[in-house]
């Protein structure tokens, strides 16, 4: 059984966000960068399944810079065995990094592929699906519960009204919701053996694949500064406000 | 408000900048401690002081330790911590690989270990003292002591703690009474009692390693007949698993100012089993060896609060509306501006920055100098780098202690009367700040030591590491206009530093008062040519570096620098001064007019 997780680098959660001059990026200089989140959560889930010796592998893909190896690294030193980095400083939208993982499936040909169900930079929650539908594997997104079985995986799904359970037959794509688990914090000297795990770097401008930008950026904004609230003094006058002004009802 | 974070920035600064990582990755032993390693471990440890170890910090400050017959139970949430602490590695960075540690520099642990004092004091102490219970073993333990006892320390399933104090000892440690009786087996049997001893008795871990200052039947009087003994809370058998308890109990913990969640006990042994560490009345040359290691970490845990108390005092600042800027409105879209703008604020919270960082950047050229000591090929420099340690140790325990209850007092001071009030957290810091001026030695102790002992031994020799860098440093950039604001004052200062050690050597050869009553201010004066000395280069690097990537960090430098060379450097005239003055006001006072 082997496992391929992808990980994205994305801007620190804890950092706060702030448009460029020209209005056409968020401001990435001087930034703290740190592994999606959901990745995050992707890879230890991946850890815990090896940890139950359901999995013998676990392959952390990465696509990008090469500032990538270090997202790469904080997943191999959280347990993963070996890393890959499709090297490349193109913008990569969702499309293309789903057929640059399709390229590694094909290469690597795991039996499950564990993704973040969206990065938290542009919120997109697409790859995952896109991977799916490339590959023709069935998909079992917004996990909450994975329960391995020996060709077949249970996904259990977080949707609006509650949680769905879905059974998958293998090969297939997870993606993870925020509950699916509590990822670890690395051990100290897993960080520095880490280092010594095998990490491969491929170019993507070799690999012939199309990753031209579908979607063009217009503009990047700052959200508008949120209003002072008011006070109202009877119930009425709420109704009336969330009637006529808010429009809610 | 408390809400720390990591100064991760600064810290990249001073390892990347200050110090030279090259020279550190060059020891044997350190080859694989990479830059982007050390951020990463950095990093990692960071994240855990602030999201397990931060929330505990008030809780614990509030609950505290409790006593029930004997047993001590540590705050809520302390021992789930602490298992997450020792998981992930934390409590054994500097360890010898040997026995489980990490074998990290020291240079690199400095600043994991400030974090963790940053993020919660207290809790930093369980760790703490067992780091120097584990160094006191793998110095001068024998091979089947440090077999039997090491491994479970470095990985934390057991602690240590120091017992040394007894009711009527402690700076004087020769008053010490507990007995050792040694037994046919090679063992001894301790009884006594210790007092104000930390982590002598909790819950955080299955037994406790506690390292006892004890003297034999036979043993001369006074400090030359001191031995060192390990006696376990809980006798280890010849398998390495636990056996039955030990003749040691907890009689009761104390309720004290600050370091609440932290226990400390009074030790009562009685007929325990121990096992003498180094030779027998050399206790206490062990105990010294050691403490050069502890020490700088008392010096962290204040660097670690002041820390703590300025991010408080500045995010306050920021934020709390009050009076108008004396030159003119600067809020108009508000009826007051934020006290940032006030003078008398802004030199608070200059003033704690600029002897925090200053402090980190002496913690970290100290931190690097015992990493040499032990590490370095050539034993001339290991020596060097010995005379340098044994020198600036008592500096960076004292001053950077004083300065962890200076800065944390003035970050109080700058919320007002919010700052008075618990909730808010900037108490706290005062007072956990308060205790690293009296344990591991008195700051007064300290200073003694550095003009009565380290200054004189070996006719200066610990001094010339210190003051030739200083000196160099001067000859090297004295060519350099740009710097001038920064090398005259430091010149000045440190030829100030120069006569008084000249004077104070002479004058104490003829009156012992005159180092006694100079010492204090001695070790101020030179702790500020310290701190002026690194900010010196600190602004020489904030100058080439702040038209570039990150200028605005790299122009603080140099701003910061400005003001200690401007506004706090000068005190060494006073101190210049008050020790020129000599002995007599102090000494000829009398007694009975007390
Ligand atoms: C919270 C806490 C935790 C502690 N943890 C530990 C621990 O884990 N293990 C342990 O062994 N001890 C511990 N101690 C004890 C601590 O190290 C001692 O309190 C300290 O060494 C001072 O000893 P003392 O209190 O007896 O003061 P004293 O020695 O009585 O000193 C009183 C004053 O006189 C001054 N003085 C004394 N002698 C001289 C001299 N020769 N020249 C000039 N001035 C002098 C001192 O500087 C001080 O200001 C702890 C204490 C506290 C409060």
């Amino acid at each position: 059984m082997k496992i391929l997780v992808a990980v994205k680098r994305v801007v620190d959660y804890n950092v706060k966000i702030r448009v460029n001059a020209d209005n056409s990026a968020v401001d990435l200089a001087n930034v703290k960068m740190s592994i999606n989140p959901f990745d995050e959560i992707a890879v230890e889930e991946a850890i815990r399944i090896k940890e139950a010796n359901k999995a013998d592998e676990i392959i952390v893909v990465s696509i990008g810079p090469k500032e990538n190896q270090e997202t790469i690294r904080s997943a191999l030193a959280l347990g993963a065995d070996r890393g890959l980095l499709m090297q490349t400083d193109e913008e990569t939208q969702p499309l293309a990094v789903a057929k640059i993982l399709k390229y590694v499936v094909e290469a690597e040909s795991p039996d499950l592929v564990i993704l973040g169900k969206q990065a938290i930079d542009d919120d997109s929650n697409q790859t995952g699906q896109m991977l799916s539908a490339l590959m023709n594997w069935p998909q079992g997104t917004f996990a909450s519960k994975i329960d391995l079985m020996d060709n077949e995986v249970n996904v259990t799904r977080e949707i609006d009204g509650g949680l769905e359970t879905i059974r998958l037959k293998l090969p297939a794509v997870i993606t993870t919701d925020l509950r699916l688990n509590e990822p670890r914090y690395a051990k100290l000297p897993n960080i520095m053996k880490a280092k010594k795990k095998p990490l491969d770097i491929q170019q993507v401008s070799e690999t012939g694949i199309d990753i031209k930008p579908r979607l063009t950026t217009i503009k990047v904004t700052e959200p508008a500064q949120r209003s002072a609230g008011i006070k109202v003094s009877s119930v009425t006058e709420l109704v009336e406000k969330l009637r006529n002004e808010a429009k809610v009802i | 408000m408390a809400n720390y974070k990591t100064p991760l920035r600064d810290m990249r600064f001073v390892y990347n900048e200050l110090l030279d990582p090259e020279q550190i990755q060059a020891l044997p032993g350190f080859e694989e401690i990479s830059s982007d390693l050390v951020e990463a471990l950095l990093e990692e440890s960071a994240r855990f002081c602030e999201e397990q170890l931060q929330p505990l910090n008030r809780s614990g400050d509030e609950e505290g330790c409790h006593f029930d017959n004997g047993n001590v139970t540590t705050p809520e949430g302390f021992k789930e911590a602490y298992n997450g602490f020792c998981e992930i590695g934390l409590n054994s960075l500097t360890s010898d690989p040997e026995y489980g540690g990490q074998g990290l520099p020291r240079s690199v642990a400095t600043f994991a270990e400030e974090a963790m004092c940053g993020a919660n004091f207290s809790f930093s102490l369980y760790p703490g003292l067992t780091a120097g219970a584990i160094h006191s073993i793998e110095l001068y333990g024998s091979d089947e002591l440090k077999k039997t006892f090491l491994p479970n320390m470095v990985d934390g399933s057991w602690s240590g703690s120091m017992c040394l104090t007894e009711p009527h000892c402690g700076t004087d440690l020769g008053l010490c009474r507990t007995k050792a009786i040694p037994q046919d087996d090679n063992s001894y049997l301790l009884s006594g009692t210790k007092m104000f001893i930390t982590a002598g008795e909790h819950d955080l871990t299955d037994n406790i390693i506690h390292l006892v200052l004890a003297r034999t039947p036979d043993a001369p009087d006074g400090i030359k007949g001191i031995s060192l003994f390990i006696v376990p809370k809980i006798s280890v058998t010849k398998d390495g698993s636990l056996g039955e308890a030990n003749g040691v109990s907890c009689g009761s913990i104390e309720h004290k100012m600050g370091i609440h969640a932290s226990a400390t006990c009074v030790m009562n042994f009685d007929n325990a089993k121990g096992f003498l560490v180094g030779n027998l009345n050399k206790g206490m040359e062990a105990m010294f060896v050691m403490m050069n290691n502890a020490r700088l970490g008392v010096g962290i845990q204040g660097l670690g609060v002041a820390e703590a108390s300025y991010q408080g005092a500045v995010e306050y600042a920021r934020d709390r509306l009050q009076g108008r800027a004396l030159t003119g409105v600067k809020n108009p879209d508000e009826k007051a501006d934020p006290i940032l703008v006030h003078p008398d604020v802004r030199r608070m919270l200059l003033t704690q920055r600029a002897l925090i960082e200053g402090n980190r950047a002496l913690a970290a050229w100290v931190a690097f100098e015992l990493d040499v000591s032990h590490n370095h090929p050539d034993e001339k420099r290991r020596k060097q780098a010995n005379d340098f340690i044994v020198l600036m140790t008592p500096v960076v325990k004292s001053f950077m202690t004083d300065c962890g209850s200076e800065v944390s007092n003035i970050g109080m001071q700058v919320l007002g009367g919010h700052g008075y009030i618990r909730e808010n957290g900037m108490e706290q810091y005062v007072r956990d700040a308060r205790i690293a001026q009296i344990y591991e030695g008195t700051n007064g102790i300290q200073a003694l030591d550095l003009l009565g002992r380290k200054m004189p031994e070996h006719f200066g020799r610990n001094m010339r590491p210190f003051f030739h860098a200083v000196r160099n440093y001067i000859y090297a950039k004295e060519m350099n206009y740009e710097l001038k604001d920064f090398l005259i004052p430091l010149a000045k200062a440190f030829g100030r530093l120069q006569k008084i050690t000249a004077v104070l050597a002479q004058r104490g050869m003829k009156n012992p008062d005159e180092i006694g009553t100079a010492s204090s201010d001695y070790l101020r004066m030179l702790a500020l040519v310290a701190l002026a000395h690194q900010w010196a280069r600190m602004a020489e690097i904030g100058m080439q570096k702040n038209k570039g990537d990150d200028g605005v960090f790299y122009q603080a430098k140099i701003d910061t620098a400005r003001f200690y060379f401007e506004r706090i450097l000068p005190q060494t005239g006073a101190l210049f001064a008050t020790m020129m003055a000599g002995a007599k006001s102090t000494m000829s006072f009398n007694d009975d007019a007390f």
